[in-house]
């Protein structure tokens, strides 16, 4: 079987209305900006965006989102976007902030099975609110879980037939935590290689 | 008074040689140009660096390198890329020795308030939450007043918090203070500036013990 579409309007032929993806990139560097822009053209809605960032208002997931296409966006700083504080000052959108080292680490748990972890970040603050808290060694943390996504979509530099990738310099970010987050993982790649160069 | 390179000067005069340091965006990004000659540090970048250089020369930029404030940066020899993961792993165990962030809201407690102003302003914590639950060592560098003029040195924070009991030290442009158990101790007060000032911006509690000597820039 192969993994190879030959451009992103085909690699994402199964995503659909309301369904829930986790999207790499930090800011606008490692961003999967095609298959975002093959999202926007396939017109699906209602979707929940797992994203560090929420793009700029003509660049990224803020294309999503002038287009109505987002219903949630769970994500860890949104500034930099003025549709998106729009949208979320008037309530046309629902948005769960997080802590970045959570998101992270909420996607690599669930990219590796663990269903949920401890984490100090966001103690005595209103992200733990009707979280568990737990003592550790006198210090405070709270309980975070993992997500349950339908595609992750992430970018690299070079990938190869397999499936695997590289990246460079600093769009590794969450690009590398994301992979294997979603039931299903579209990667985008710069330079396409055959399996094992 | 300070401007906000004379803050970043003063905080950069806390770094000590080994350190692994985060610095927040703002003035926090300018404490980078004032690492004493004679020490050496190493600046975290919780994107996904260890070992981040300074702006890059114009035409040299390279837009795969970026700083948590997505600026265009370097990386010095040595310096190594990761993933947010692992950014936050190093951040989370506790292996990054100071952090210099900039706050809206300080506690006499050490509570912290940066990331949102209900009904107003929704920029989200980043990371920061993740730094100041962590953090051995944390500075925050700021204005001692907001715009309208109302302290940002309080007994209590009245915006939703980024963190609790956890600010070590405050740089503003009238003072150096530190955050202890009795509240905000007066260390230094910055050139030109006399107590009485610091005590009128100052609405938490301000501890002055004998004569405060004035800051050396």
């Amino acid at each position: 079987m192969s993994k190879i579409f030959q451009n992103a309007t085909e690699a994402l032929y199964d995503v659909g209305d309301n369904m829930t993806i986790i999207l790499g990139g930090f800011g606008l560097c490692g961003i999967p900006e095609n298959s975002i822009a093959a999202l926007v053209k396939k017109g699906v809605s209602g979707l929940t965006c797992i994203s560090n960032n929420a793009g700029v208002d003509d660049f990224g997931l803020g294309l999503l989102l002038k287009n109505h296409q987002i219903k949630k966006m769970i994500a860890s700083y949104v500034g930099e976007n003025a549709e998106f504080e729009r949208q979320l000052l008037s309530g046309e959108l629902e948005v769960e902030l997080i802590p970045q080292g959570t998101l992270a680490e909420r996607c690599r748990a669930t990219a590796a099975g663990i269903p949920a972890f401890f984490t100090p970040a966001g103690y005595g603050t209103e992200v733990a609110e009707g979280k568990e808290v737990r003592e550790f060694d006198g210090k405070m943390y709270i309980m975070e879980k993992r997500f349950h996504a339908d595609f992750s979509i992430i970018k690299a530099w070079k990938g190869d037939t397999n499936g695997n990738l590289i990246y460079k310099a600093a769009t590794r970010n969450f690009n590398l935590p994301m992979a294997g987050a979603g039931k299903i993982t579209i990667a985008e790649v710069e330079e396409l290689v055959p399996a094992g160069e | 008074m300070l401007d906000k390179n004379g803050i970043a000067k003063r905080i950069a005069r806390e770094l000590q040689d080994g350190f692994y340091v985060n610095l927040g965006i703002g003035i926090p990004t300018l404490v980078a140009n004032y690492v004493p000659e004679n020490i050496h540090v190493t600046f975290q970048s919780e994107n996904g660096m260890l070992g981040m250089g300074p702006f890059p020369f114009e035409g040299e930029e390279d837009a795969d390198v970026i700083n948590a404030g997505k600026q265009t940066v370097t990386m010095m020899p040595g310096g190594v890329y990761f993933d947010s993961a692992t950014s936050f792993a190093m951040i989370r165990g506790e292996h990054v020795d100071l952090t210099v962030l900039g706050a809206m809201e300080v506690s006499e407690t050490g509570d912290i308030a940066n990331w949102k102003i209900p009904g107003k302003m929704v920029k989200g914590m980043g990371g920061a939450m993740d730094l100041v639950a962590s953090a051995k060592n944390i500075i925050v560098a700021m204005q001692h007043v907001n715009k309208a003029g109302e302290s940002k040195l309080l007994p209590k924070c009245t915006l939703p918090l980024t963190g609790i009991a956890c600010v070590k030290k405050i740089v503003t442009e009238l003072a150096f203070l530190e955050v202890t158990a009795d509240g905000f101790k007066l260390i230094e007060r910055a050139p030109g500036v006399n107590v009485e000032d610091i005590q009128k911006a100052t609405l938490g509690k301000l501890i002055i013990e004998g004569e405060i000597p004035e800051m050396v820039i």
